[in-house]
């Protein structure tokens, strides 16, 4: 499983990729976590609002920080 | 589809919900109300300070504003964004799809007071409503309504000012949004947007933030929100209302009187505040200040949208996807717009 970060660095965007891990850590999944902070690409994946979560190919979160039960759900169901 | 051990908690009773909402309102309307009673009785009659000093003029004035100010801050963050919850830049963006400019450029700015919009996103979004097709002119205007006419600013003014001045800045916030933005537009500057924007091919579906959300998660994100504000902003709220003070008690009003009347006072305004970077909590505590020595509104208001609106920081993030050109042009496209308000105002009022 991929999973993508989009957010310029921003408090919230940290505060997301934490929230991601907790939820894997939960679950015991393995997934690589690539952060991505260039507003060309960020814009590439339709995303206006960062923070934004990407799992494999698509954006599952945006705008707003969600909580680990949240993420963990849309984990679970890959 | 989600494990048991991991399925969502069950949902809150919305009968201890909303008592919570209720008592946090109260709450706050207590504090708000004792602001002043306690903070003359704390400095003037537990300690002692002499009421009429300098010194007991500033000390109050940094107590009072600080309480009064981060009240009202909690408040309105709360409450908008959780209204704001119900909105998002996909609907925005969807909204001025399509639209001429001219009415679009209205459109944008009247929007973009009530879309929940973040300046770190604001290239991304620019990326977004370009490559989507909504005008550059357009897509302008949205970004310079956006940080001058937002809630904090809002609130605040009616809370310092009342609401004739903040009706004011609003009408005039709104009018160089979508004025700036249809005069970007009509001068066709396309070319000076860096080619890569318009070539950006937006793939997958934009997923709406707004969508599925429960009250509960409406609320806890008015409450993260008050945090995340808080804790960005203190600093700047702690300098200004620490200059407001020291101006308060210090700064000579008969100087004041004499130097602030002249025709050059609102294009100094304007250009001490752009390469200012604050926001509408740390600015207004010193456009507070400066007012009650007797310079005219028009020049606080101009010098405050221009530390709101243009910032060094916003500059070199859009210069990612504007060509120095055009962010010159913009920077002064907005500057003569807010110079052109505080004229007329001063003239006016």
């Amino acid at each position: 499983m991929e999973l993508r970060i989009l957010g310029s660095g921003c408090a919230k965007c940290e505060a997301l990729e934490s929230a991601t891990r907790a939820a894997l850590a939960e679950l015991g999944t393995d997934a690589t976590i690539e952060k991505v902070t260039d507003p060309a690409e960020i814009a590439s994946w339709g995303v206006m609002a960062t923070p934004a979560l990407v799992i494999d190919e698509d954006v599952v979160v945006s705008g707003r920080v969600p909580s680990t039960v949240e993420v963990a759900g849309w984990l679970a169901t890959r | 589809m989600t494990t048991p051990a991991l399925a969502r908690p069950p949902r809150a009773n919305p009968v201890r919900r909303w008592s919570l909402v209720a008592a946090g309102a109260l709450t706050w309307w207590v504090l708000y109300r004792l602001n002043a009673p306690f903070w003359d009785w704390l400095l003037f009659h537990a300690i002692g300070v002499d009421a009429d000093s300098r010194l007991g003029d500033s000390v109050y004035f940094f107590f009072y504003d600080l309480t009064k100010i981060t009240l009202l801050l909690c408040g309105i963050i709360f409450v908008v964004t959780v209204l704001r919850s119900f909105m998002s830049v996909e609907r925005t963006r969807a909204l001025l799809g399509g639209r001429r400019e001219g009415v679009g450029n209205v459109a944008a700015a009247g929007l973009g007071v009530v879309t929940p919009f973040c300046s770190c996103s604001a290239v991304p979004a620019f990326i977004g409503f370009v490559a989507a097709g909504v005008p550059l002119g357009v897509t302008m205007s949205f970004l310079i309504a956006s940080p001058m006419v937002n809630e904090v600013a809002v609130v605040l003014l009616y809370g310092l000012f009342g609401w004739q001045v903040t009706a004011l800045y609003v009408a005039a916030g709104l009018t160089i949004a979508a004025t700036a933005g249809w005069v970007i537009g009509r001068l066709r500057l396309e070319r000076w947007v860096e080619p890569f924007v318009f070539e950006t091919k937006l793939r997958g579906r934009p997923i709406d933030p707004a969508a599925g959300l429960s009250w509960d998660d409406r609320l806890t994100m008015g409450r993260e929100e008050v945090a995340s504000i808080l804790r960005r902003i203190w600093p700047y709220l702690l300098v200004g209302i620490g200059v407001g003070a020291l101006i308060h008690g210090w700064a000579p009003e008969a100087w004041f009187a004499d130097h602030a009347d002249g025709p050059l006072g609102v294009p100094i305004a304007v250009a001490l505040g752009v390469p200012l970077y604050s926001n509408a909590a740390g600015v207004l505590p010193l456009v507070e200040a400066l007012y009650a020595k007797g310079l005219p509104i028009g020049t606080v208001l101009a010098f405050m949208m221009s530390v709101v609106a243009l910032s060094l920081p916003e500059v070199i993030l859009l210069r990612r996807v504007l060509q120095p050109k055009l962010i010159a042009t913009f920077v002064g496209v907005v500057a003569t717009g807010i110079m052109a308000v505080g004229f007329l105002f001063n003239a006016v009022i």
